[in-house]
Parts: C-alpha cells; structure tokens; sequence
C-alpha cells in the first residue's frame, strides 16, 4: 500500500529523534573552539622553526644554509644570511638566518622543507587556528613568530622527535668523539713536538 | 465553581476585549478602520514570530534527526538564532540581475508575503477572534492562496536565469495539479456543513458527545479528506518531499536563484507564513479549529487550542522533511493525478453516501469500505504500472 515505506522511514527518524535526547553515543558533534578531538600524532599545519635551551634566538638550529628556501615549490620561504658567525648546538661557528619568512598564506604544508633540512631545523606544526584579521602581515610568520622550543616539538610529535633527539646525540657524540681524538692527536703530537724541541740538544742541532 | 466560569471565558475573550478596551479611546466614526488594523498588527507580529520560532524548531528538530544539536550558540539553545539570520540577512547586499525585469523582480517577494497573509483574514484563531465572517470564507481561502502561484513565476520570470525558469514551471506545474486535490478535498466539509463560513464550520465542530468531540477527522470521509489534504498542503507550500521547484541539488534555489539578502529572507518568510495558513486551513476544516480535543477541557482559551494544533501540525511537517527524499517529477505527477484525484472524487461520494445513510455501525462500515478499499487497489495499481526499462546508451558505450 502506498504510504507504508514512509512510516518505516519515519519511525526510523523519530527513533533517531528521540535517541539523541537519550544516549549521548548518538552525537558525535564535538563544540569546536571549547572541546577539541585530540589531534593525531602525525597531524600536521605549517613549519616552525626549533630551537635548543633557552634563549630561542641564540638556540636556533637553523644555520641560513637556504636548501629550504631553494625547494620550496610556492617559495612561500625567504632567508637572509647572517654576516656573523655564532656557535651552533655543536659548539661549532656557523651562519644564522638574519631574517626568516614563512608566508603561511602561500605555504601548501607539503613539508618539503622539513624532508630536505640537514639540521633538524624545521618541523612541522599542529596549530590550526591561525586566523588573523589582517591578511598580508597576520600570516607573514618571522624569525620569531616561528621559533617553537625543542620541548614543544616534543610534545607534538613524541614519536619523530625522539629519533631526531636520538641521531642528534649520536651526532654530538661524534662530534665530541671526533674533537678528542684531534685534541688527543693533537696533544699527542704536541707531546710529540715538545718532546722533539726537549729531545733536539740531545740529537744535536744548530748552536 | 460558578465563579471560575466567567474567569475562564474572560481569558478566553481577553483579546477581544481588549481591543473593544483600546477602541473605546477613539470616536465611533474610525472604530471599523482601527479595529481593522489592530487586527491586521497582531496577525502580522503573531504569525511573524512563529515564523521565527518555526525556523528554530526546525533546524533544531531536523538536527536532532539526523543526530546533530542544531543552532546552539547564540541565545539559550540556539533560540536568538532567528534573531541573528534577521539582522545577517538585513546586511547582506541586495543584487539584482542586470537583465532582470527591476520591478517584477522586485514585486515578486512582496505579492508573496502579501497574499500569504491575505488567507488569514478568514482564519478563526480563537472563539470570536476572527478578522472578517466572509460567508465564502473558504472559497476566498482558495482564491488568495493561488496568487502565490502568480508571485512564484513573476520571481522566475524576472529573474531572466535557467534555474529560475525551471523552478518556475515546477511549482506552476506542482501547485496547479494540487490544487485540484487540495479543493476537492475541502469540498467534503463543506458538504457537510452545508456552508463555506469558516466560523460556522468550526462553530459545527465545537459540540460534544459524551466527551468526544465532533471533529470532521474522526469520520471516514473526514479522516481520508484530511489526508489528503495534507498532502496538498505539503505539494502548495512547496516543502519536502515536494519540494522540486527549489530543488538546492539540482536547480540551485529554483525560482528564487537570484535574489539575496532580505528579498531571500521575504520567500522564506512568505513560504512558511503560507504554509501556516494552509496548517490553519486543515485545521479550520477537519481539526475542529479552536475547540478543545475533550469536552472537560474547554476551559482552557480557545486560541491555545489552535496554535496547539498548528504547532503539532508544524512539527509533523518538519518530521515528514527529515525522512523523505525528493520525489521524481513524473513520480509527483502521478501521485497527483492518478491516486490523490481519484481518491478526493470518491471520497466526495463517500460524504454523500454518509450524510443520507442512518447514524450507526452500518454507516462507519460501508463509508471505512470506501475510503480503504480504493485506496488499496489503486495504490497495487500504481505499483503495478511501475515498469522500469534499462537505459542503453548507443553513444557512450
């Protein structure tokens, strides 16, 4: 009989009615700004700049070597090197980025820039809410508007960056292991030299 | 006791009387003129505001249906949601079409309004409370409402856009095969009331036996009228599963693609305050307009009674737009004039078959024998006719 499809399906949509004023599975909608789904770990936004200890200017990682800037497929980055040298996390004196850009307005998060960093320096972030009412300078990121602490990054992206903290000590370790042995060669030939000069009277040399 | 009596009815009268208070302060000589327009504002503001309410309840229902809250964050649940839609659509730029016709563009929205409010003249909200006693009430009913018609093809018309057109010819198509049903359907009342008053076919109604009352719904002829009628209803005011003429999936927003902000506003406005006043129509003819449901509940004011009834009406509506999809146009067609005519033609017999036949069992049984019975075989028939041929496509494949 005509009509009997339509009080199934209403008697469908009257339980749904009534089920969503009962059990509270029913509705899924989470009230954005207030309640907010915690975002998986491997979400992702816009780049940021990471940074050791402290100070986020003198911690930067960054070291102005510009590969990012060269790859970026919107070039929504722009980097002026540095003139001066200040030590990097290794102790060792390199370039830093005397002014940084992000145009998060042009920035398609395809995390080129991060694939291509040699130095951990870039990362991507989880921040969503970026509205600005001002549209050219409200989403032109500087230097410091992109400088987020390695505890940050820890926190966003547990997993990725406990590997980067792990090749970076193994780095530094290197690096330190490196230095002793230059210093220990170089004490030793030192030793070496002085014991030369010490041991030339004897051997004879010009008087 | 005695005492409660006259408390009841002066609530039930307190509007009445306070008009008749308010125009005692002028002279005798404008008293026709300014009860009218005291009238006329109070039907404006009164069926604007359940406009407003009917746009909230709505979305909220229609929310809950599909298991989401609905507006809640401007005012206490969502309820300054019109509020706001009003002052955004107030805002917002009015555009015109460059090669629209300027003026019958913009008379269409306004016709609209206008002729949605015109049916409520004749509309009895309450026991006294009606603005004019037309004796051919229901038939000026009918006639205001197909100005609707007129106004939806001027917005189509001058609207000079494809989508326009065609939602246009929709709803001419739609509310024309309707309408046949829809008067058809009312005719049963007035056969039996012998008059097209809307105030002495609710006056008719208003009696009691026992305490059930004597409702034109709770007769065969009377309950298949008012589905009927319904269904109508539904196809005029060019809601879901009708609603073909907007169609937002296919033709955009049908014949009113070109118009924004407060001319917008003013379609919906016009559409829902129509939609009332064919809910009050159904009412006034089948649901016994302002009377109370129960003999020992006539002490509550006759206006509540109605709005009561329109709101349930209301929220059947919203219900029916939450569960059906889009009906095909031929589908809309052949339920217009294959199933609802025949069946608003019979039942025509079946009123008269009612109002000569002696009160009792026998008459229920042979009047429920003709509302069920055709509505079973032509409905099989319908379901038989139903042959679909598998498309080919000589060009694509």
């Amino acid at each position: 009989m005509v009509g009997e499809g339509i009080l199934k399906g209403m008697a469908e949509t009257a339980r749904n009615f009534f089920g969503s004023y009962v059990s509270k599975d029913r509705l899924t909608t989470v009230q954005y700004p207030e309640q907010r789904d915690p975002q998986i770990e491997s979400a992702r936004s816009f780049p940021f700049l990471v940074f050791d200890g402290a100070d986020w200017h003198d911690g930067m990682r960054c070291v102005a070597c510009q590969i990012c800037e060269k790859e970026c497929p919107p070039k929504c980055i722009f980097i002026e090197k540095s003139k001066d040298k200040k030590p990097d996390a290794y102790g060792k004196p390199q370039f830093y980025p005397a002014a940084f850009n992000i145009d998060i307005s042009v920035c398609m998060s395809c995390q080129i820039c991060v694939e291509v960093c040699p130095f951990d320096a870039i990362k991507m972030d989880v921040v969503t809410d970026l509205s600005s009412p001002d549209r050219f300078a409200g989403l032109l990121l500087n230097k410091q508007r992109l400088a987020k602490s390695d505890e940050y990054y820890n926190s966003i992206h547990p997993t990725e960056a406990a590997a980067v903290d792990a090749r970076r000590a193994a780095e530094r370790a290197r690096q330190e292991a490196k230095a002793k042995a230059a210093a220990d060669a170089k004490s030793a030939s030192d030793a070496k030299l002085i014991a030369t000069t010490q041991a030339q009277p004897e051997t004879g040399g010009p008087r | 006791m005695t005492h409660l009596i006259p408390l009841a009815q002066q609530l039930d009268q307190i509007f009445v009387l306070a008009a008749h208070w308010l125009l005692s302060y002028l002279p005798a000589a404008i008293h026709p003129l300014c009860s009218a327009i005291l009238s006329v504002a109070a039907i404006i503001i009164v069926f604007a505001t359940l406009f407003a309410l009917t746009t909230w309840l709505e979305r909220k229902g229609l929310g809950r249906i599909q298991n989401r809250y609905g507006p809640n964050r401007v005012g206490p649940c969502g309820l300054l949601q019109p509020i706001a839609d009003g002052v955004k659509s107030l805002t917002k730029e009015d555009i015109v079409p460059i090669t629209a016709d300027h003026a019958v563009h913009f008379l269409a929205p306004v016709l609209l309004v206008a002729a949605s409010f015109l049916g409520y003249a004749v509309l009895p909200i309450g026991r006294n409370m009606v603005l004019v006693n037309l004796n051919a009430g229901v038939l000026y009913f009918f006639a205001v409402g197909s100005m609707m018609e007129l106004a939806v093809f001027m917005a189509g018309w001058s609207s000079r856009s494809k989508y326009s057109l065609l939602g246009a010819m929709r709803a001419i198509a739609q509310m024309i095969s309707y309408e046949v049903p829809l008067v058809l359907a009312s005719i049963v009342v007035i056969m039996q009331s012998g008059s097209l008053s809307t105030v002495s076919i609710v006056d008719l109604q208003a009696t009691y036996t026992g305490i059930w009352p004597h409702w034109f719904v709770f007769t065969p002829w009377g309950f298949a009228g008012f589905v009927l009628f319904m269904i109508a209803a539904t196809a005029e005011s060019n809601r879901s599963p009708f609603d073909l003429p907007e169609g937002e999936s296919e033709i955009i927003a049908g014949y009113y693609t070109e118009y924004s902000g407060f001319k917008f506003a003013l379609f919906f406005l016009g559409e829902y305050i129509g939609m009332f006043a064919t809910s009050g129509m159904a009412i006034t003819l089948f649901l016994g307009g302002w009377s109370a449901p129960f003999s020992f509940l006539t002490w509550v004011p006759s206006y509540v009674w109605f709005f009561a009834k329109l709101l349930a009406i209301i929220s059947v509506f919203i219900w029916i737009r939450g569960t059906l999809p889009r009906l095909r146009m031929d589908q809309l067609m052949n339920l217009a004039w294959e199933f609802m005519l025949p069946m608003a033609l019979l039942n025509l017999f079946t009123a008269g078959l009612w109002h000569f036949m002696a009160a009792g069992s026998l008459r229920w049984l042979v009047c429920s024998t003709m509302v069920v019975v055709p509505c079973i075989l032509l409905s099989r028939g319908l379901k038989h006719k139903k042959k679909f041929q598998v498309r080919t496509y000589h060009y694509s494949e």
